[in-house]
Formats: structure tokens, C-alpha cells, sequence
């Protein structure tokens, strides 16, 4: 590819600073396009250091990213607007990377990191929430290609996406686990129908996705027939990944707003609301501590298991913040800033008033994995703890109970 | 930069060697069976087990300078110690004398402090400062009455002070003095406590000869009471994880209704749980270690921090404990209540939570109505 030929051959910070220069002097920002840029800096392997040579990478350690990244800021070089393409970057790619064919890494990879084509995940099911592994969407072989039936749900980014990484089931007569296979399906495809999801904050950020007769190439499975459960948990594992991975100042998150109030608005304040404010400030800051070092530990190369408790502590964290908050406010907290149904490109949790996010907040235990499951996750895979005895292991899918 | 950015919230691999060391000696030198029968023995600390860990391994004096003959070592390395000591409910004055006593000596200028400073570090010499141990940092403390070079008073709620050689007593002049605990004119009368494993005492001085440390002991105790807070919250580390490893392990062995009973879903999710609070504790400990040791602008923050969540957790990892054991661990023989006790106790040692999240209110202006 068009990755500068190395030099020393050694890629640390300096080699990656030097590579970043060249890539600024080449196509210096101000006067290049803007896809064009990150079309550039995929090529020259800077997009993800850590991924191989001709994928957006150089096969450098993960740690340097931020080498690059500080380079191309202080440049005022433009980014791949990565919350815009979160479910691409965060789950997609990892999973493409990992599975895919160098046909399918080729194409996929490169327009993704850009954003210049978006992708959703098409995972959950009205029927198979926390149970993903009892999905019922159904893929049929015909010839080269797989016609898929079913209904999937709560699909952020689905009216603006080209791709959707899906998972359906190619073979009922296997116990759930074993008859699910993973495709990349085509969201121009006739037979896909979008329809916003509306919820309890009144928007919809979130998706139903109807799929009738959508023909999905066999070149577009990623993985084995039938493996697609294993393909899923390398996708839903860099999810969880990606949630921990983030930098938090102090006050950063939820517990922000309310200390802001709090301080700018000593007419609210009573006893009661200060101690239960203090107490959670104080669990905000310790999460937010736990974070860090994870952070650390990710950085050094020693991951641990607490990353499987961030989402926990954070979700329960939302609720029990903006819910002080909403009471802190007294009247105001009687009303809503708005109801309208809109569907919001970008959701952020500490925006608009107490009231949102307070309803937001209740997603947030139920989302990517509800407290319950995760609580059992990590009692079963960090504690060791037996699982529950379970009777739908080992049962053909066309004869579980639904 | 004199303060980092972003603390330093891992272990070294110096301190991972520290942290074996020490665990290998506790396991040899300090099982449960036995400190449950020392609880019941007149001597409630162990003389032996110190001999080893202070003067044996250097460990006493690990925040003394190496010009005072310390290991020159900081907050953290310190609190990995405490750590494994917490874990092992060890009777020994370690946060007492080489933390909590040290850092008062630390802060005094004086020849006499210097030396006191070397006989701490050597582990030779136990110091306690005289201030009640349910004192948090910045706290009004209690001073005894200092005339003609000796003082008079009482002092209750002293922890360790059965064991100290030498108590720090403040004076109502403001002063700082050192008092030999074998002088005439000094009675120490132990305390019926509930942790024995950390028990307080009563410090009754009439005309006890003092020495004097520094004109000014408020600087020198807060400070003192400051560190202390903020290693408790490495020890309440060291205790939950105890607890949460141990009973586990139980659960995973006790059977009832021809299953283990860690694998109902109603026991799972609470030792979930408490492995979350876990995990947070050893981030925030770690936290106040290291603004401990880097002397950073935020240890004020920090320590009231680590301890206000600290503290809750160890007594919730030791009641969880005595819970989930079931009835053995409600018995004398299990050592569950040991750490029970212990926990309890240390949730009023050095500021109770609450006590550390008024200060909080201050430091970080979330102002009381």
C-alpha cells in the first residue's frame, strides 16, 4: 500500500511522529478535503496504529494511537467523527478484522474508519433480548446467496446506514447456540424497512428494522456457517471494551450537571439532598478512579476483569444521580423541556435538562447487556460462581419455549 | 511538574514483590486459628510477628528517610503492606507506629523527633500518637495539661497504646511532647475493644516527664491523621477482598438443595456486587496512596475520597461475610468475625465516612445548605 517506507523499522512514538508529519506536510489540512484527509491518513497506516499494514494501520502497539492522534490535533487536522460511527468502529470493524475474508477486509475497512459509509448492528430481537442466542430472524440458503425474514429492534444509526452487521438463524434444528451464522447486509436492499423506535424520552434514537426477502450474498458472511454465535461474542466483547477505554475528568460525567446546579443554586439545597449528593459524588469519583485504572492496566498490557463491572457502576451511577437531580430541582423538576419525537444523530447522556436525563438514564441498565446479566457474568466468569442449571443448552431452537 | 496529571493507580512490579513477601510471611507467621486465641491471651499483639515484619524485613521504617536509618520509601509501598495486613487481620501497630506516628515525627523538626524517627523505623521502638483513633484529620483532638516539663491528663480511645514504647501526646500549650510509656507518673489501662486486634486504651499521665517535639502539634497531627485515613482505605482494601475471596470459596463448596449455594442467582448477585465495591476500593485506595506519596495538591480530595468509600465497604464485605457463611459464620471458631470487628472499627477510625464527606464539601464547594 501507500504506507511511507519504513525507515528504521523501529515504530515507536518517534517513528509515529515522524510518519504523522509527513502525512500533515503531504495533504496539509486547510487545504484538502476532508474525506480526502482521512482517505490519506488511512493509507498511511495512522487511522489505527494497531491494526495491520494496509488496513488503516502499522501493526504498532495500541498505546501509540494517542501519539498520532495529539500530533494530527495540534494540527488541526479533521477527525473521523468517531461518535457518529461508533457501532462501525467499535464493533464492525473488530469483528471484520478478526473474521473476515481479505475481500471483505479490503472493501469494508477503509470507508468505515473514514464515516463516509455508516454502520448499525442488527443483533436484538423482540423475542431475544437478553437471551440473544434464541433469535428467531431466519437466513435461508438460495444458490450464492441467503434470503433473510425476521424483525430486529432497538438499531441506533439504522436510517443513516449503508451497513449492518447481522446475525440470523441459518439452521433451527441446532440447539440455539449452534445454528446462528453472521452476516454484513446491505441496508439499500429493497427489503430492509427502517421505522423509528419511540421511547419513553419521547425521541427515537433507536430503530425497528423489518427485513423481508433481503438477499444477502454469500460473499458477505463473516465467519463460518453456524459459528456465527462465536463471530457475535468477538463483536460484543469490543463493545465492552470501548465503553472502558474512555478518559474521564473529574466531575466528566453525570454527576457533573447536578454539582453545577448545586453550587450555582443555594435556594434548592436542603440537608437531606446534600448528604445523599455528597455520597454519590463520591461513588462518581471512585467510578470514575476504577476507570482510570483500567485504563492504566489497558495501557500497560495487563486488561482486567473490571471492565465488566464499568457498565454496571456507571448505569446504576445515571439513574441514581439524575433522579437526586430532578428532585433537587423541586418545581422545575416538574416539568420537560420538550416531547417532541425527533430523531437525535448523537445521544449523550448528560444533555438536555434533569428530566431527559433521567429517563435516558433508565436505558442504560437495559442497553448493551441489563445489570442482571452482567451481574451474573461477572459472578460467573471473574468469580468463577456455577452457573443457574439450564434446560436450553442442548434443545434443537425450533423446540424452545416461546 | 512537581504534581502528575493523573496518579499512578497500579502496582509496580517492586511493589508486587513486597506485597509476596509479606503474604508469605503472614501465611507463616500469622494464621487465623491464632490470632483468634491471641484475642483471648493477656498479650492482644504480637510481639513476635512485629519482631519480623518491622525489624526483620525493614518494613517500619519504610517512610522514614534512609538519612534517619528508614527505607526511604513512600505512601505506597506502605500501603501494600497494609493491604496484605488488612487481608490477614494482623495484630500488629503497624498503621499506628509506622504510619500514623511516623508521620507525626515526620512533621516536627526537632533533634528528639529525629530520633524517635530512627528507633520507630528500626521496628525496635512502638510509637503511638495520643490522640482517639475515631479522630479524622483536621478534627478537634483532646490536650493534656503540660506543667513545669511534665503533663497531666487523661486520654481515651488510643489505639495500639498497650504496645507503644512511646506515646505523642499533645499539650494544651500547643506543643507536641514525647512521653515514655514505662515512666513514672504513666499508666496505660486497656480498653475492653471491640476490634482486638487493633484495641484502644486509656493514657492517664500524672507529672509524666515529656519531652518536647515541636511547638506547634496541630500541623503535625493533622498531617498524621491525614496519612492515617488515607492507608486505612489500603488495609479496608486488603479486609473486603478477604472477605469477598473467602466466602466464595465457601459458596462454592457449601451444598444445600443438592446444588452449591453460590450458584443461586440471589447469592451471585450480591457477591457481584461486592466484588464492584471491590474494585473501586483498591482505585481509591491506590489513589490516595500515591497523592499520599507524591505529596500531590489533591490529597486532601483523595484521601476523604478513599476513605468515605472505603470504610462502608469493608463493613459491608464483613457483613456479607458473616451472612453468607451461614451459621458457621456466626461462630467464635470462624475467623469472619474478626474481620467484622475490625472493619467496624476501622469505620470510625481516622473520620467516619460521613465525617470525610463534610470535608469533602468543603474541598470540593458542594456547600451545606
Amino acid at each position: 500500500m501507500t504506507a511511507a517506507a519504513s525507515t528504521s523499522g523501529v515504530l515507536d512514538a518517534a517513528e509515529l511522529r515522524r510518519r504523522t508529519r509527513e502525512l500533515l506536510e503531504a495533504r496539509p489540512p486547510a487545504e484538502t478535503d476532508r474525506l480526502d484527509f482521512l482517505k490519506a491518513r488511512f493509507d498511511a497506516g495512522l487511522a489505527w496504529v494497531h491494526y495491520p499494514e494496509g488496513l488503516g494501520g502499522l501493526g504498532a502497539p495500541r498505546s501509540l494511537q494517542g501519539v498520532v492522534d495529539a500530533e494530527l490535533e495540534a494540527a488541526g487536522a479533521p477527525d473521523n467523527d468517531p461518535r457518529r460511527i461508533g457501532i462501525g468502529l467499535g464493533m464492525a470493524a473488530p469483528t471484520i478484522l478478526r473474521f473476515g475474508t481479505e475481500e471483505q477486509k479490503s472493501r469494508f475497512l477503509r470507508p468505515l474508519w473514514a464515516g463516509d459509509e455508516v454502520w448499525c448492528q442488527l443483533f436484538s430481537e423482540p423475542g431475544a433480548g437478553s437471551d440473544l442466542a434464541a433469535l428467531g430472524t431466519r437466513a435461508v440458503r438460495e444458490g450464492d446467496a441467503w434470503v433473510v425474514n425476521g424483525q430486529k429492534v432497538w438499531t441506533s444509526s439504522a436510517h443513516l446506514a449503508r451497513w449492518a452487521i447481522l446475525i440470523a438463524r441459518t439452521d433451527p434444528d441446532l440447539p440455539k447456540h449452534r445454528g446462528i451464522t453472521y452476516f454484513i447486509c446491505d441496508m439499500t436492499d429493497p427489503g430492509v424497512e427502517v421505522r423509528p423506535l419511540r421511547q419513553i424520552t419521547g425521541e427515537a434514537e433507536f430503530n425497528e428494522v423489518f427485513l423481508t426477502d433481503v438477499r444477502i450474498p454469500d460473499a458477505h458472511r463473516l465467519g463460518e456457517i453456524g459459528d456465527g454465535w462465536r463471530v457475535a461474542q468477538t463483536t460484543l466483547m469490543n463493545e465492552r471494551v470501548s465503553i472502558g477505554g474512555m478518559r474521564i475528568p473529574r466531575e466528566g460525567g453525570m454527576i457533573g450537571p447536578v454539582s453545577k446546579t448545586w453550587r450555582e443554586r443555594p435556594d434548592l439545597r436542603t440537608h437531606d439532598l446534600h448528604q445523599r449528593l455528597l455520597k454519590l459524588w463520591v461513588e462518581a469519583e471512585v467510578a470514575r478512579l476504577t476507570g482510570e485504572r483500567l485504563r492504566q492496566q489497558l495501557v500497560a498490557g495487563q486488561p482486567g476483569p473490571e471492565g465488566s463491572g464499568m457498565k454496571l457502576a456507571f448505569a446504576r451511577l445515571n439513574q441514581e444521580i439524575s433522579g437526586l437531580e430532578v428532585e433537587l430541582l423541586g418545581e422545575e423538576g416538574l416539568l420537560y423541556d420538550d416531547w417532541t419525537m425527533r430523531r437525535p444523530e448523537l445521544v449523550d447522556f448528560t444533555g438536555r435538562d434533569a428530566g431527559y436525563r433521567y429517563l435516558r438514564s433508565k436505558g442504560n441498565s437495559i442497553e448493551g447487556g441489563t445489570s442482571e446479566v452482567l451481574l451474573n457474568i461477572v459472578a460467573e466468569r471473574v468469580l468463577g460462581l456455577p452457573s443457574e442449571p439450564r434446560t436450553d443448552k442442548d434443545v434443537a431452537w425450533k423446540d424452545l419455549a416461546r | 511538574m512537581t504534581t502528575r496529571t493523573q496518579p499512578d493507580l497500579l502496582y509496580s512490579e517492586e511493589e508486587e514483590a513486597l506485597r509476596a513477601a509479606v503474604r508469605d510471611l503472614l501465611t507463616d507467621h500469622c494464621d487465623a486459628p491464632g490470632v483468634i486465641a491471641r484475642t483471648e491471651s493477656d498479650q492482644l499483639h504480637d510481639p513476635e510477628l512485629w519482631k519480623v515484619l518491622g525489624d526483620g524485613m525493614g518494613l517500619a521504617g519504610l517512610l522514614v528517610p534512609e538519612s534517619l536509618g528508614g527505607q526511604g520509601a513512600t505512601h505506597r509501598e506502605a500501603a501494600v503492606v497494609l493491604e496484605e495486613l488488612g487481608r490477614a487481620v494482623a495484630p500488629v501497630p503497624y498503621l499506628t507506629s509506622a504510619v500514623v506516628a511516623t508521620e507525626a515525627l515526620l512533621a516536627c523538626e526537632t533533634d528528639e523527633a529525629a530520633e524517635l524517627l530512627s528507633a520507630l523505623a528500626s521496628g525496635r521502638t512502638i510509637g503511638a500518637l495520643a490522640v482517639t483513633l475515631a479522630a479524622g484529620p483536621g478534627a478537634p483532638f483532646t490536650s493534656v495539661r503540660h506543667e513545669e516539663g511534665a503533663l497531666h491528663g487523661e486520654l481515651t480511645g488510643i489505639a495500639d497504646a498497650a504496645a507503644a514504647d512511646v506515646l505523642l501526646v499533645p499539650a494544651e500549650d500547643g506543643g507536641l511532647y514525647a512521653v515514655d510509656a514505662d515512666a513514672d507518673g504513666v499508666t496505660v489501662t486497656p480498653q475492653v475493644s471491640l476490634d482486638l486486634t487493633r484495641p484502644v486504651a486509656t493514657v492517664t499521665l500524672v507529672g509524666a516527664p515529656a519531652r518536647r517535639l515541636t511547638p506547634d502539634a496541630a500541623p503535625a497531627v493533622r498531617r498524621a491523621l491525614r496519612a492515617g485515613a488515607g492507608l486505612l482505605a489500603s488495609e479496608q482494601f486488603g479486609l473486603a477482598e478477604w472477605c469477598l475471596t473467602e466466602t466464595v470459596r465457601h459458596l462454592k463448596e457449601r451444598k444445600q438443595f443438592n446444588r452449591p449455594v453460590g450458584g443461586f442467582q440471589a447469592i451471585k448477585h450480591r457477591l457481584a456486587q461486592l466484588w464492584l465495591e471491590v474494585v473501586n476500593t483498591r482505585a481509591a485506595a491506590r489513589n490516595a496512596a500515591d497523592a499520599l506519596a507524591t505529596a500531590s495538591t489533591d490529597a486532601d480530595v483523595a484521601v476523604a475520597v478513599a476513605q468515605a468509600y472505603a470504610a462502608p465497604v469493608a463493613v459491608h464485605a464483613a457483613e456479607e461475610a458473616v451472612q453468607l457463611h451461614g451459621g458457621i459464620g456466626m461462630t467464635w471458631e470462624h475467623p469472619a468475625h474478626l474481620y467484622l470487628k475490625r472493619a467496624k472499627a476501622d469505620s470510625i477510625a481516622y473520620g467516619t465516612a460521613g465525617g470525610h464527606r463534610e470535608a469533602l464539601a468543603e474541598l470540593v464547594d458542594l456547600r451545606a445548605p
